[in-house]
């Protein structure tokens, strides 16, 4: 078992590399790869605990006075009453208005962020993003004939919400279909996503010209990307998709991490390249449309989390995966915590606080890099 | 005589064009066989249809009497590995994390210890073990070619397919990859097929050549019995002096054999 101090103390270079091995040592390049097995662990788990932490914070901030401790003890009095003892007030802020937003973050972030890091592999694109495949343009088109037409497919609390689910998958499986025919190739799919994509929004804006000022003023909203839509029933229909989509997408780490070296590559060592590429998109549509319909576009987040993550753990998906997902809700929730108390009351949607927050951030990160890629 | 490989009636194209027409060959067990031809000959088709990476219209592949046609893509990966001429990363990946993936046929959900262990035998076997944890896409050509047989060989199959491996490499390097690539067949008892450009190395070091023209064999054996300055003039339409070096057949292009004018 290699110790803590040789996996994390950076001695120089031994030139007796042979010779330990011979005397059953392991040699420094298997050292160099252990630590870095340690740091990837250590990463995912930091990531992990860092967004807990912020969870608690963030649940602070508001009108109502409540203490860092105060927070935790509301989440944990939930589960084990007999240890965590809070007030009713407090209780009920936390559990009933500032914490279902954390949490619509941290799942939207989560899963735009996994997403994101799943189709840059299987489109080998590094500017590719849940939104590649024309899950907004879908969507956005969905809202319009709900709110211009009064058309929709679910009615109820659904109606709007609805149409945008089906109307995004619609669109995206429409984009996959066409790539199957021609050849699933990351070419394909990325061409007609971009077709596709052109032709949804035209018939979005086409509605928009036959709209009212309020139907107008109902698809802008949507538009922008925002998590006061969440509620405690949204997340459980979402934790119901995640808990489906996510462990499929799991399964195929070592696959993707073979794709992103190139079909005829992955063909060679097993791997059907085209239904791989196929099931993920498929998978992920389903994940990203879900997301979408609830909080609009949310755009940037599920472009930029794998790279964060790339930069620090490689681009072995089965750290990836997982770490773009928690770095996604990290950047989400941290961007919508400073959103809603920047200029209290009001509140900056989601979707453009994403943006404005994360883009410096990342740029920064850009910047400072070692190396010419900017996703090492 | 033991048959390794058997390629029987290999058929690639469209209906105008045909790349490979009936195509067969046999390969004995632990041999290095060299495909050669001129461009557009249909060497490097040839390698990827016996893969399966291009899917043959027609014929079958059979290693140890089994089609490996009619294998998923998985099982076949475990009888046939492939080298590519070179491999584009979008993203970067360690030389570790690369040889890896050719695991891929025997790995399970996580992966275990005793694929690191193949890895490193392989980095040892090669003589890169200083390179494991370096940048992919950072390497020299020599270096990557490597790295593409060391993940070849972590996947253990018996047959080891190679697509022109000594391309963009200087002469160093070109040597340098041919004797890894002779003494890989040696010690582990694997047979390998390449496509080759420098009709030089293949006569060198192959035990077998296939000569192609127009998706045809027109001639196949022992190097000095393809290596001939008809088959050169014939084939390649260049016409070479052919001498004896070393116990091997050693060509030299004097000049280019120009159709006659109607």
């Amino acid at each position: 078992m290699t110790s803590f101090r040789t996996l994390f103390f950076r001695g120089k270079p031994d030139a007796s590399q042979t010779r330990s091995r011979r005397a059953g040592k392991k040699s420094n390049p298997e050292i160099a790869h252990e630590r870095f097995k340690f740091i990837r662990i250590f990463f995912v788990l930091g990531i992990v605990a860092l967004l807990a932490l912020l969870t608690g914070i963030i649940i602070t901030l508001g009108p109502l006075n409540i203490s860092v401790t105060d927070s935790y003890s509301a989440l944990l009095a939930r589960f084990w009453p007999d240890y965590f003892t809070v007030d009713a007030l407090t209780s009920r802020v936390v559990w009933n208005i500032r914490f279902p937003r954390i949490l619509g973050g941290i799942m939207a972030g989560f899963g735009l962020g996994i997403c994101g890091c799943v189709m840059q592999a299987v489109l080998k694109n590094p500017l590719a993003s849940p939104f590649t495949l024309g899950i907004t343009s879908g969507a956005q088109f969905g809202i319009s004939v709900a709110a211009v037409i009064g058309f929709s497919i679910l009615g109820g609390p659904y109606f709007i919400i609805g149409n945008a689910f089906f109307c995004a998958l619609l669109c995206s499986f429409f984009i996959i279909g066409l790539a199957a025919i021609k050849g699933a190739t990351s070419e394909n799919l990325v061409l007609a996503g971009i077709a596709v994509n052109y032709f949804f929004s035209a018939m979005s804006q086409l509605l928009k010209y036959f709209a009212t000022d309020d139907q107008l003023r109902l698809m802008t909203n949507w538009g922008m990307g925002d998590l006061a839509a969440f509620s405690w029933t949204n997340s459980q229909l979402l934790l119901i998709i995640f808990l489906i989509c996510i462990p499929l997408l799991m399964t195929k780490c070592w696959d993707l991490n073979i794709m992103t070296a190139g079909d005829e590559t992955a063909k060679s060592i097993g791997v059907n390249a085209e239904r791989t590429r196929i099931f993920i998109m498929v998978v992920s549509s389903l994940l990203v449309a879900t997301i979408v319909c609830f909080m609009g576009p949310i755009a940037f987040v599920g472009l930029v989390a794998p790279h964060m993550a790339r930069m620090v753990i490689g681009g072995d998906h089965r750290f990836l995966i997982l770490a773009s997902g928690v770095l996604g809700g990290l950047v989400l929730m941290s961007a919508d915590a400073i959103g809603m108390n920047l200029i209290a009351p009001t509140i900056i949607p989601t979707g453009i606080m994403t943006s404005i927050v994360g883009v410096p951030f990342f740029m920064y990160l850009m910047m400072k890099g070692k190396r010419k890629e900017f996703w090492t | 005589m033991m048959i390794k490989l058997q390629a029987k009636d290999i058929v690639f194209g469209y209906t105008s064009n045909r790349i490979l027409e009936n195509v067969n060959f046999e390969i004995a067990p632990s041999k290095l066989v060299t495909i050669v031809g001129p461009n557009g000959s249909g060497k490097s088709t040839l390698i990827k249809c016996i893969d399966r990476i291009a899917a043959p219209q027609g014929g079958s592949i059979l290693i140890d009497r089994k089609d490996v046609t009619k294998m998923s893509r998985m099982d076949m990966a475990k009888y046939l590995s492939y080298v590519p001429q070179s491999s584009v990363r979008i993203f970067p990946t360690n030389v570790f994390d690369t040889i890896l993936m050719g695991r891929r046929p025997h790995i399970g959900w996580l992966g275990s210890d005793k694929d690191e262990k193949k890895v490193w035998e392989v980095l040892r076997l090669l003589d890169i073990e200083k390179l494991a944890m370096s940048n992919f896409g950072e390497l020299s050509g020599g270096q990557q070619q490597k790295v593409l047989i060391a993940r070849a060989l972590v996947q253990e199959a018996e047959v080891m397919l190679l697509d022109e491996p000594t391309s963009n490499l200087d002469i160093w390097h070109q040597l340098d990859v041919m004797n890894i690539i002779r003494d890989v067949v040696k010690k582990k008892e694997i047979t390998a097929i390449m496509a080759l450009h420098d009709l030089n190395l293949a006569s060198y070091y192959s035990d077998r050549i296939i000569m192609m023209k127009k998706g045809k064999i027109v001639a196949a054996g022992d190097p000095y019995s393809v290596i001939t300055e008809e088959n050169i003039a014939s084939v390649y339409r260049v016409e070479a002096a052919v001498r004896s070096l070393s116990d091997r057949p050693v060509i030299m292009p004097l000049r280019q054999i120009r159709e006659a004018r109607a």
